[in-house]
């Protein structure tokens, strides 16, 4: 008993302590993926609209004339202090950019999770109970097909042929009174619609959001249907659950505390994986949707060669991803004590 | 300690598990697999059962079958009566509410056998509470630690997780766990065959102990014949899934009448042999059995009549029964029928 209780906080200062060379090997990759683009961020961006000499005082300005090794420290001791820079296009910090539009992202994140876990756990443990009966056939195709169809080309469909029957806005994160109306207190829209308590405003943040997350939520759902299928068929043949079929345990509660709950944690896991793919996903369904969030600005950036902006949100996304892989150890260690050692 | 034993009608000479002619088959896509084929036996409480066989005999078929915890599309015939009731006729609900508190099981694999999320604690309180919902959580928690106690698990590994165990303590616990409602029969599937040396010694202690203790009918499944020697009252020896030798363990041991059993004897590795015996050939295929004996192909004394002639169980000398025609009843073997079966009719090469 000691040695499980006492190992735990052992394990997340460990966890903790491997962000560090994470954090030092992503931030050298995009880094270095910035450098080995031709010419300069610079007159990438500005060439041609600037003299020579104010294109050389904007390099000066950004440190782009220092040698490499001086920017690449530069760089890393911003980071550190939490700078992460300025965009060169329209001048900002890269700080502001994200606060402005992180919150839409993580909504719409955070939204999708819900679609893509609340279509992916049923359907899987429905097509695991009836194994290679026609249903689980038809769930199996249906989450192949989801998840191999692109994202914007499913939005559009959406768009449509859902969105005109259910009166569902297709683009932007609330109409304009909405936005006009809430008060901005987190940067997340939907929970300053909360916060206000108007219903009307509640409505429609739901109603906007509703097609960006089931389009992004579906193109995902597949990998929890194929996941959830596959667990609970090894789980209900698992020695445990035969010997607790062998001790009398009511078949229900076999199910629920020894098939299901075993079959779920794997699910975690792949929670933490699917954040940084919902993170590239998001620019796409953003983009559909007119969404304001991180990945449409970055798409823009991208567009416009602000490689300073592209490079503090990509250094942030990694940042994300660490983080969130990081708590989804900790959590899997506080469910599954075979993880702590 | 439960009511089910305190008190209760029956008697040592009552048999707590009563098996006549019980069948079990699948259905596969080459036909139907005879895993156990018109098997009888019978256990008294406090009563230990070895039953031996090759792997492939339908030692865990049997067991399972008893149990219940057959594969889905395997099915049984025959009967079996625990304490005169018929398992086999009763609803799946009755049946299964019989586990845990009347019938108990063991496994072989201790390691796989205990959800690794799950607390032994948790285990217990699962357990325990399914059949005696009325009790306390103090209550439940004081049988578990008794439990462990009779298995030397000290109470303070009681909210351990099953990976901080090594595998004997695993399947001491897994025995406690099957013996906290204290069953009236347990199967026991090669419990030992996972463990060392001195683990199966020490779990083997432990089952004799139990029925001395308890009074439990044990069905120990197992290919050691040793263990059978230490810890069985009488053995049944089955071969494709038939039981063809069945008596106390002095006397089927001491003078085996089956060939089989013979056989099996003699394969057995001891310091005192030299040299390795084994019985040529391999079990038959069940879906296709030989005609007559099943054993007759791989048998050293196989005559004319047991390659024709299903044997008849006869009562063997000493005791038990035994099915082969060299015990008899000889008035049933067709004229010429105790002629030498010659080698090339066997038909069967020697594989091994």
């Amino acid at each position: 008993m000691s040695a499980s209780s006492g190992s735990l906080p052992r394990y997340i200062v460990q966890r903790l302590l491997l962000v560090i060379p994470m954090m030092w090997i992503l931030m050298t990759m995009v880094f270095l993926l910035m450098r080995v683009a031709p010419g300069d961020p610079i007159s990438a961006a500005l060439g041609g609209k600037l003299s020579p000499q104010a294109l050389a005082a904007a390099k000066h300005r950004a440190g782009l004339d220092k040698p490499l090794i001086v920017q690449y420290w530069d760089y890393l001791s911003s980071v550190l202090h939490l700078n992460f820079g300025t965009t060169f296009t329209d001048n900002q910090p890269v700080i502001d950019v994200v606060r402005d539009n992180g919150g839409a992202t993580v909504s719409l994140t955070l939204a999708a999770f819900i679609v893509a876990l609340l279509l992916g756990i049923p359907l899987g443990l429905l097509a695991g109970r009836l194994r290679d009966t026609f249903p689980d056939v038809v769930i199996r195709i249906f989450g192949i097909v989801t998840y191999a169809t692109p994202i914007f080309f499913s939005g559009l469909l959406l768009q449509i042929f859902v969105a005109p029957h259910l009166g569902l806005p297709t683009g932007g994160e609330a109409s304009p009174e909405t936005l006009f109306i809430v008060p901005e207190r987190t940067h997340i829209l939907l929970i300053d619609a909360f916060l206000s308590g108007d219903p009307a405003s509640i409505g429609d943040v739901l109603k906007h959001i509703a097609l960006p997350a089931l389009t992004l939520g579906v193109g995902i759902c597949g990998v929890f249907i194929r996941l959830v299928r596959v667990n609970i068929l090894q789980t209900v043949q698992s020695d445990y659950v035969e010997a607790a079929q062998a001790r009398g345990i009511a078949r229900g509660k076999v199910m629920r505390n020894h098939a299901l709950r075993n079959a779920l944690v794997p699910v975690i896991t792949v929670i933490g994986l699917q954040v940084a793919l919902l993170l590239s996903g998001a620019v796409l369904t953003e983009t559909t949707f007119n969404w304001p969030g991180l990945g449409q600005k970055l798409v823009q950036y991208i567009l416009g060669r602000d490689y300073g902006a592209v490079q503090g949100i990509i250094t942030i996304f990694a940042l994300v991803v660490i983080v969130v892989s990081v708590l989804i150890d900790i959590v899997n260690a506080l469910i599954d004590p075979r993880v702590r050692f | 300690m439960t009511p089910a034993i305190e008190g209760s009608p029956f008697d040592r000479s009552t048999p707590v598990i009563d098996v006549t002619d019980l069948r079990v088959w699948y259905g596969t896509t080459r036909g139907a697999i005879q895993a156990v084929d018109g098997v009888s036996l019978r256990l008294s409480p406090g009563e230990t059962l070895g039953l031996v066989g090759e792997s492939g005999c339908g030692k865990s078929t049997l067991g399972r079958g008893l149990m219940g915890l057959l594969p889905a599309g395997a099915k049984r015939d025959g009967q079996v009566l625990f304490r005169g009731r018929d398992i086999l006729r009763m609803s799946e609900r009755e049946a299964y509410g019989l586990r845990g508190t009347s019938v108990g099981m063991i496994f072989q694999e201790p390691l796989t056998r205990l959800n690794p999320l799950m607390r032994i604690s948790e285990h217990f309180q699962e357990t325990i509470a399914q059949h005696e919902p009325d009790l306390s959580k103090s209550e439940i928690r004081e049988r578990a630690l008794e439990a462990l106690r009779l298995m030397g698990i000290p109470p303070t590994r009681y909210r351990s997780y099953p990976h901080e165990f090594s595998g004997g303590m695993r399947q001491r616990l897994m025995i406690a766990l099957a013996l906290v409602l204290r069953p009236a029969f347990i199967v026991a599937d090669e419990p030992t065959t996972a463990l060392d040396v001195l683990v199966e010694a020490q779990i083997i202690g432990i089952l004799n102990d139990l029925r001395r203790n308890f009074d439990t009918a044990l069905l120990l499944i197992t290919h050691n014949l040793g263990i059978v020697a230490e810890a069985c009252d009488r053995v049944a020896v089955m071969y494709a899934g038939q039981i063809v030798e069945q008596g106390s363990v002095t006397s089927v041991f001491g003078k085996p009448q089956h060939p089989y059993t013979r056989e099996l004897l003699r394969s057995t590795i001891s310091l005192s042999t030299t040299g390795l015996n084994y019985i040529p050939g391999s079990p038959p295929d069940l879906i296709d059995p030989p005609p007559g004996c099943r054993f007759h192909p791989r048998c050293p004394d196989a005559m004319r009549v047991c390659a024709g002639h299903d044997p008849v169980q006869t009562v063997r000398q000493g005791g038990g029964s035994v099915e082969c025609w060299l015990s008899g009843p000889d008035e049933l073997i067709p004229p010429g029928g105790t002629e030498r079966l010659e080698r090339e009719e066997i038909g069967v090469a020697d594989e091994a």
